[in-house]
């Protein structure tokens, strides 16, 4: 039970706030021997695409070589990850692999990809006069959104089993017209840089999750 | 409950089969457009979910719901995709996409040598078997 985190979109589809409530941990550290049984694909990363073990996923990057973090494909002293993964002189060889976190940028392209998805969903419909996606469900998560009528999109990705959230995206609603809305020097379909909507956000994430766990637990209400 | 309609796509994006059983509004463009924006959209979401997926994912999308309608979503290891839209008070239909595929698909039409795999699907005989197969399903009426 929880919720992962809060976008708000803008009429274009343009994105004007992210917050992550909640990342699950995903990064394995593992000792290997040569030659290495993981087939990584160098773009400007260096994911695993190929032989899955002990947790380490295909799409997993590499993080680190013996602790050092990995920018790009490089490591801190500037040698290239895969020529020391290559060389049999470096094992045995501790490498951390890991979900990479969304960059600001992906986000952003995420968002407007959302944007359209939303519009087919409604184009396609077979019964009239549907909405776009309310809710997508996939196998590690669940997307909440809610359009208002201005055309403006709340989305709140949440655990499958995160019950309640359609009144928690018109409680979003209500803090964005209270806090950002209200605030003198917020521009309208601009990011919203404001501390006080951040801070009510934020508790409004934490009661939900709590009321949320004692109406799916009643010995703790 | 009711089903709507139900799109075959193989992974190159060529919709194999359609019907529709109790569609309400059809979409103003033609059927090859609509086929198009259908796995347009359909690729993207796939690769919108493993995007913001927050961990790994086994299967990835599933489902969606509109005000109106659900989508339901079941791929094969082989790319094949089965796209089912029905009303909202429909549950899972994982079983059902899984059984179009395993008993009529294979059945009927990659056990036919005369079928094509990758043409749209001639064969009546699957086109009755799976209208009678759907119109069996108590969430069918």
């Amino acid at each position: 039970m929880a919720i992962f985190s809060v976008y708000i979109l803008n009429r274009a589809g343009g994105l004007i706030y992210h917050y992550d409530h909640f990342t699950p941990k995903s990064e394995i550290e593992k000792t290997f021997s040569y030659p290495l049984d993981i087939t990584l694909r160098e773009d400007d990363k260096l994911v695993v695409i190929f032989g899955e073990r002990d947790g380490i996923k295909v799409g997993h990057a590499l993080l680190a070589v013996n602790g050092e973090p990995v920018t790009g494909k490089r490591l801190p002293d500037g040698r290239e990850a895969m020529e020391v993964i290559k060389n049999q002189e470096n094992y045995p060889i501790s490498l951390k692999f890991g979900r990479l976190k969304l960059t600001t940028n992906e986000r952003i392209m995420l968002a407007s990809m959302f944007h359209p998805l939303y519009a087919i969903s409604a184009k396609l419909s077979p019964e009239q006069r549907s909405s776009g996606i309310e809710v997508l469900e996939a196998d590690s998560f669940k997307l909440h959104c809610f359009q208002t009528h201005t055309g403006l999109k709340f989305i709140v990705l949440t655990d499958p089993k995160q019950l309640g959230m359609d009144i928690f995206l018109k409680k979003i609603y209500e803090l964005y017209s209270d806090f950002a809305l209200k605030n003198p020097f917020y521009s309208l379909d601009m990011p919203i840089r404001c501390e006080l909507f951040d801070t009510n956000l934020q508790k409004a994430l934490d009661q939900s999750e709590r009321s949320n766990l004692y109406s799916s637990n009643p010995s703790l209400a | 409950m009711t089903i709507y309609n139900l799109y075959v796509f193989d992974r190159n994006g060529t919709c194999l089969y359609y019907e529709s059983w109790n569609r309400r509004k059809e979409s103003n463009m033609s059927k090859d457009e609509e086929f198009k924006l259908m796995y347009g959209m359909l690729y993207s979401i796939k690769s919108f979910v493993a995007r913001m997926s927050p961990s790994e994912s086994k299967d990835g999308f599933l489902n969606y719901r509109t005000s109106k309608y659900k989508l339901h979503f079941y791929e094969t290891p082989t790319g094949l995709k089965f796209i089912m839209n029905t009303d909202l008070s429909v549950g899972t239909t994982r079983d059902v996409l899984f059984n179009i595929y395993s008993k009529i698909y294979v059945e009927y039409v990659v056990k036919n040598p005369l079928c094509r795999l990758d043409e749209p699907i001639q064969s009546e005989l699957f086109a009755s078997k799976l209208d009678t197969y759907i119109r069996s399903l108590n969430i069918f009426n």
